[in-house]
């Protein structure tokens, strides 16, 4: 007889064991099952191993500024695979400790990779053999991976995809990142600042194209500052594999083509979802470019099953997959009072050198909504602790509804902005307007203080500038 | 440490129950789920469980009492190796075992309950805090929506942005998917009401949240019902004379360019008028009622009941009794069309020394209306039909019409309401004796 739960989650990464933890909260028999490690991509090869090796590379950025704090020292050297390794040191630990809260809520992990078979039922295979589950409730959660583009498929060596590009073995001296994402962006600056030729490849005529243009301007200034190539408006035609080198057919929107030859090509694209392989079409569940078609709790349409994360739709950020996680244990559970994610509150971080962090509407995004806004800028140069710091350059922005007040978006640039945007992201939820954010009073001297002469910039009232 | 066991709520809005049967005897050990007694309420009998385990010391009362009070102290459970006479410390102050969110429900009640005991003139209510986001706020102010009135969808009943874009202005609806309230009530000694909401399953209603007037008729109708003490005086009147000279007087309207007469008098326009003039005769029912005094109005106010199709208004014909009747058939079709519109001003609908409320065109034959505050008297006037009436020893035909006028007894006694409405009655039957 096969095992039964009240859930099964498929996938532990970030919106799968959150969303175990709380169903095992709630009372709920649970179980997750997992091909890989829990954690996901996000733990494993993705927000946090990279955060590892982006610190490693803030240090080595600092380490050729000493002069400026009033140090100096000579002869220092990086390691990249001393790099790599304490990047894989914080993920095994995370991971582990993924495992840990998973015994302490009692939630059985179960190897292997899923597939719905019937109603209530699922399949678990694992190196060949397949075993039958029953759970109430199964939530999937297999989350995304990268997106190829045909001729420009990873091959592991040459043409790197996130998960090469976090473990070199070597450190190339040349490299062209395909996408000017958060990934490819993330990726362009550790390489970058730890010393390699790196040209970045839009397709769209600006980088990091989610972001408020103000923000992105000032972004490829600073790139360009540091001696990255940006490549706007171009696509990448040919990848031509050499021994220890790759020639790239780089063409502008003009028409015009140039070819690059770099040791080493990463892919960032974007992603895809993974909706393979999982019994979906059996199912009956909807499925709309690799992404399921979910309802605002997660429902797919079929009893039962529930989705989240990555699989289910933008924006794909671990912190919006743990919070549909949580949405949809709360759900599962008869929990009154669930509320949808909103992702107008999902703050988007993206921790290249300089950090740009935001939520909400861009200024244009919310000038097209045709309603009546103000806008307030606040740059680092007036500000005493990024001065401090010696991080003086950055910018943070805040878009208001005019009439109401509302916070509609605000965009940062500049040092630690990823830990600010938190303070507009409880703003937003808790719906304060710009008159809360006025009165409140920010630490000084912190960074923070930008946060609100941002505010009060959109009524002309900042203080130090 | 002795406790008292409590006299359980058995529903939500039980109050007291009876003691039906204890099922088990002083000295008996219960443990969590033993079943200690039968409770009994107006509705069933159910059975008490033992929460916490122990020994039971003393039964306090006895079983087939009734009326006993959710949370008075029932029997005292003692623990292991305590004496049978252990007294419980808490014994004098029973803490109360009404979830924290039921308790919050009757302070809302009640909060909620005070203007409409308070009567017209309403005295400014709600000293509760209202939950809602500093945005949501903002825009209910900007949009003149009462955000006392909105219930809210945010964390614990918040009133957040959405609920107030989603509310029109002025429009209030119900704790949507918050813990079911109860509704009226606050006077003592009566009890509340559910929420309908307790008594069907989800889903099989369409919550139509409540828009000011909705509220306003309820809570001026619910406080005049209660508060007032009405009586009723109903007399048939034949109308065979009114119908004749309405057919005279309508005929001789003088026509415009556009064929189209200059007034229709309808018989509801004879109703006010005569109404009018029979409060200039008898001025005690032309009358409010105030704590310390009886106002006596000097003219003659006359409101009319006109039903809209989001509820009803009650708009006045001031000084009716200089009114001629082609002057108030105007007035009452111009006042119906702005009150369809919205656009009635207070001042157009309030005060007034009496009211017409005539369902006559929907063939209701009689009724009973509720008395608009601060007025004293309503008619209810039913349909003119063809009846049966005797004249003189012979049985007739005569379009008769029924009237019933609630009365304030405060204001109006029987004898005085009765003169003034054998006055109505002989100006409906006798128009033209309206010009003596």
């Amino acid at each position: 007889m096969a095992d039964t739960y009240d859930v099964i989650v498929v996938g532990g990464g970030p919106g799968g064991y959150v969303c175990a933890i709380r169903c095992a909260q709630l009372g709920l028999k649970t179980a997750v099952v997992e091909r890989d490690r829990m954690g996901g991509i996000c733990l494993n090869w993705g927000c946090i191993p990279t955060k590892a090796l982006l610190r490693s590379s803030e240090i080595w950025h600092l380490l050729h500024r000493l002069g400026e704090y009033g140090m100096s020292a000579d002869n220092f050297k990086f390691d990249i695979e001393k790099i790599v390794a304490r990047s894989r040191g914080v993920s095994k630990q995370l991971s582990d400790g993924v495992g840990f809260l998973m015994k302490k809520h009692k939630i059985a992990v179960i190897p292997g990779e899923a597939k719905l078979a019937g109603k209530g039922k699922l399949t678990v295979t694992k190196d060949g053999n397949t075993n039958e589950l029953a759970a109430k409730n199964i939530v999937l959660a297999t989350g995304a991976r990268v997106r190829t583009l045909p001729g420009l498929e990873p091959d592991g060596k040459l043409v790197w995809t996130y998960r090469e590009a976090m473990v070199p073995t070597m450190f190339p001296k040349s490299l062209l990142v395909v996408g000017s994402g958060a990934i490819g962006i993330e990726f362009a600056s550790f390489y970058k600042t730890l010393g390699a030729d790196v040209t970045v490849v839009e397709v769209l005529d600006r980088v990091m194209p989610v972001e408020d243009e103000e923000i992105s301007a000032m972004a490829a200034k600073a790139f360009t500052k540091q001696g990255m190539k940006l490549k706007l408006g171009t696509t990448v035609t040919e990848l031509k594999r050499g021994n220890d080198n790759v020639t790239c057919t780089l063409k502008a929107k003009d028409g015009k083509t140039e070819q690059v030859t770099v040791d080493r090509v990463i892919l960032a694209m974007g992603i895809v979802g993974n909706v393979e392989n999982i019994g979906l079409e059996a199912a009956g569940i909807k499925v709309d470019r690799t992404h399921i078609v979910a309802g605002k709790y997660g429902e797919t349409g079929v009893d039962g099953v529930w989705a989240i994360g990555d699989l289910v739709g933008g924006p794909w950020l671990a912190h919006k997959a743990m919070h549909e996680g949580v949405i949809v244990a709360e759900k599962i559970a008869g929990v009154k009072g669930v509320h949808p994610l909103n992702t107008a509150n999902v703050a988007g971080c993206t921790y290249c050198w300089p950090q740009v962090a935001s939520v909400g509407l861009t200024e244009a995004k919310a000038k097209e909504t045709g309603r009546k806004i103000k806008v307030g800028k606040f740059p680092f140069i007036g500000n005493g602790k990024a001065i401090a710091l010696g991080e003086a350059d950055g910018l943070i922005k805040t878009v208001f509804d005019a009439q109401t007040g509302e916070l509609l978006g605000a965009h940062m640039i500049g040092t630690e902005v990823t830990e600010l945007i938190q303070g507009y992201v409880i703003a937003k939820t808790g719906e304060l307007t710009d008159q809360e954010l006025a009165h409140t009073i920010f630490p000084h001297p912190t960074l923070s203080e930008m946060m609100h002469e941002a505010v009060i910039a959109a009524d002309g009232a900042a203080l130090h500038i | 440490m002795a406790t008292n066991i409590l006299m359980p709520a058995l529903s939500p809005t039980m109050e007291e129950g009876k003691l039906a049967k204890w099922l088990v005897k002083e000295g008996d050990t219960v443990k969590s789920g033993t079943i200690l007694a039968e409770i009994e309420t107006d509705k069933a009998t159910m059975e008490f469980e033992a929460v916490d385990e122990g020994k039971i010391g003393k039964i306090l009362v006895a079983e087939g009492t009734e009326g006993v009070k959710v949370n008075a102290p029932i029997a005292i459970l003692l623990d292991e190796g305590e004496k049978a006479d252990a007294v419980p410390a808490a014994a004098a102050a029973p803490k109360a075992d009404i979830p924290a969110a039921m308790k919050d429900i009757a302070a809302a009640v009640k909060a909620e309950a005070a203007p409409a005991t308070a009567a017209a003139p309403a005295a400014k209510a709600s000293a509760t805090r209202v939950f809602a986001s500093p945005l949501a706020k903002r825009i209910a102010a900007a949009k003149g929506i009462d955000i006392g009135a909105l219930a809210g969808t945010g964390p614990r009943g918040r009133i957040v942005k959405s609920d107030v874009e989603n509310a029109k202005p002025g429009a209030a609806k119900p704790a949507a998917g918050a813990a079911p309230a109860v509704v009226g009530g606050g006077i003592p000694g009566v009890a509340l009401l559910p929420d309908a909401r307790l008594l069907y399953p989800a889903g099989s209603y369409e919550e139509i949240p409540h828009d000011n007037m909705r509220k306003a008729i309820a809570k001026r109708l619910t406080s005049a019902k209660t508060l007032i003490p009405h009586y009723y005086l109903t007399v048939d009147c034949n109308l065979n004379a009114l119908m004749a000279v309405r057919e005279k007087m309508n005929a001789a309207a003088p026509k415009g360019k556009d064929k189209i007469p200059a007034y229709k008098l309808s018989v509801n326009d004879f109703i006010m008028k005569a109404s009018a003039m029979a409060l200039m005769k008898h001025p005690d029912v032309n009358a409010s009622w105030t704590d310390t005094a009886i106002l006596k109005h000097k003219d003659a106010d006359v409101g009319v009941a006109v039903a809209l199709d989001f509820g009803l208004i009650t708009p006045i014909i001031f000084k009716a009794q200089t009114k001629g009747l082609v002057e108030i058939s105007n007035e009452v079709k111009e006042l119906a069309g702005l009150a369809k519109a919205k656009k009635l001003k207070p001042s157009q609908y309030e005060g007034g020394g009496f009211s017409v409320s005539n369902l006559g065109m929907y063939g209701i034959k009689n009724f009973t209306s509720i008395i608009n505050p601060p007025q004293s008297c309503i008619i209810a006037v039913g349909a003119g039909e063809e009846r049966p009436v005797v004249v003189n020893g012979k049985i007739e035909i005569a379009t008769v019409m029924t009237v019933t006028m609630s009365a304030d007894h405060r204001v109006v006694d029987g004898g005085t309401g009765a003169k003034f409405l054998a006055t109505l009655k002989q100006f409906l039957e006798e128009p033209a004796s309206m010009l003596l």
